[in-house]
């Protein structure tokens, strides 16, 4: 077993871990982090989706060994309080979920598309998000809350102070 | 599945990791880990010992000298498939880079772990074969040079040795008249490819073809190089004729098996139809 070290959300965390344990785990297990989501085996859902020192990577390829260091952005670490990311809502908006499996790392992906291309076409969302399975809505929906995330993130509208209606866990 | 215990070393030079894999037994060596940790989460495979190359500085790098493309190893598909300088040099290794899995599968594969791990659906092991880069390759008493034609031996199996680590793969930046593209048919998202097709195009003053490469990626335990489909072209004025032909000739060159990608014989048609467009898309960018 050994100690790793590193940033989450801005907050420092430490842990143990062995050197099979994969980040995934290391998030949820050891640290209590249970929004990142196991969806699959072999690395192709993409719910185990962070963003690890400023890129998205699957988190269930990694070992947590790995990580020493670095700095992670989990879905916990999207909203601000009470307060979602304007990714969170306009999921909620455009209901791009429905049973939320697949959410987190959706909006992590969508996180770092919309970094990429602020502005980005149907086909480029698409191709953007194309590490991330989901079983239950088609994409339709999806693609719809990429696009008003992208409208509510443009540096042309002024930022508005939105709250949640449900309080923060 | 968790995969078994195993010992992870995190060296710090190439020297030091050469020694791992020497003196540890079954060690495996772990780039971007996007093939090695899911077969190891099925345990397919099990190395005792992993010899991680991520924290070894000096492996990612692309920089042009001399005529070729230098890029480390350690190099990721997306700093391959994002670089100008790749773009505008060698459109064929840029486009293949920008079509492997996905975007999280990009940001950590390497374009030295997917040579090494060389899949027969392997979208840069078609790429280097089809444009002869020259791969380098550490060991502890020497280097050697390895050409891309001659790396590649069998299915997930190359000319590398077990204490050898491939530090750089060199790429001849493409002549000017020329033009390149890599199109690949693959089941949807994140996938290898059912066939993958790369190709440069280079045609002299005359409007005639001076050279011609194709790589085949997915329809055959190894990348093809479709030498006979490149010589129906060679010499000769591009034409939709004469593209059919080469297609037809590079379709009889490969060796596709019926898997769950697809039958043998649809293989073999997609081929041509690739090789068809990815001709075209070379000649539309010849400059």
């Amino acid at each position: 077993m050994k100690q790793v070290n590193l940033t989450i959300n801005g907050q420092k965390y430490s842990g143990r871990a062995e050197p099979r344990t994969l980040l995934t785990y290391f998030l949820r297990d050891e640290l209590g982090l249970t929004g990142t989501h196991i969806g699959c085996v072999v690395g192709k859902c993409g719910a185990c989706t962070v963003i690890l020192n400023g890129k998205a990577v699957k988190s269930c390829t990694l070992f947590a060994l790995q990580a020493e260091g670095s700095e992670i952005l989990t879905v916990e670490g999207l909203a601000k309080g009470s307060q979602l990311h304007p990714i969170q809502e306009a999921f909620w908006e455009h209901h791009g979920l429905q049973c939320g499996y697949c959410t987190p790392g959706m909006l992590l992906a969508t996180y770092d598309l919309l970094r990429r291309k602020p502005n980005p076409s149907e086909a480029e969302i698409r191709e953007g998000i194309s590490g991330n399975l989901c079983m239950c809505t088609g994409y339709v929906n999806i693609v719809k809350a990429v696009k008003a995330a992208a409208g509510k993130m443009s540096p042309a509208k002024k930022p508005k102070a939105r709250l949640s209606r449900a309080s923060a866990p | 599945m968790i995969p078994r215990p195993f010992e992870l070393h995190s060296p710090s030079t190439v020297s030091e990791a050469l020694s791992l894999l020497k003196n540890s037994k079954d060690s495996k060596v772990l780039a971007g880990g996007q093939s090695l940790v899911p077969l190891m989460k099925l345990r397919l495979v099990s190395p005792a010992n992993l010899v991680d190359l991520g924290k070894i500085p000096g492996l990612s790098y692309m920089r042009e000298e001399k005529g070729h493309l230098l890029i480390g190893s350690m190099t990721t598909h997306n700093e391959v498939a994002t670089s100008p300088t790749i773009d505008r040099k060698c459109r064929t290794l840029s486009e293949a880079a920008s079509l492997i899995g996905d975007q999280q599968v990009r940001n950590r594969g390497t374009i030295g772990g997917t040579i090494c791990h060389a899949d027969p659906a392997g979208d840069i092991p078609a790429a280097v074969v089809a444009l002869d880069a020259e791969l380098k390759v550490a060991g502890r008493r020497q280097r050697r040079v390895i050409k891309a034609r001659d790396f590649f031996e069998d299915v997930l199996t190359t000319s590398l040795r077990r204490d050898e680590i491939l530090t750089e793969v060199k790429v001849p930046v493409l002549p000017p008249g020329s033009g390149g593209a890599y199109l690949k048919l693959g089941r949807g998202a994140s996938d290898l490819a059912t066939v993958g097709v790369a190709a440069v195009i280079t045609l002299d003053r005359a409007g005639r073809c001076r050279d011609a490469r194709l790589g085949l990626a997915g329809v055959g335990p190894t990348p093809i190089r479709a030498s006979r489909a490149e010589d129906v072209l060679k010499g000769q004025t591009p034409s939709d004729d004469l593209v059919a032909k080469a297609a037809e000739e590079a379709s009889e060159s490969s060796n596709p098996s019926s898997d769950i990608r697809g039958s043998a014989e649809y293989k073999r048609e997609m081929v041509k139809v690739y090789v068809k467009r990815a001709v075209r898309q070379s000649l539309a960018r010849v400059r």
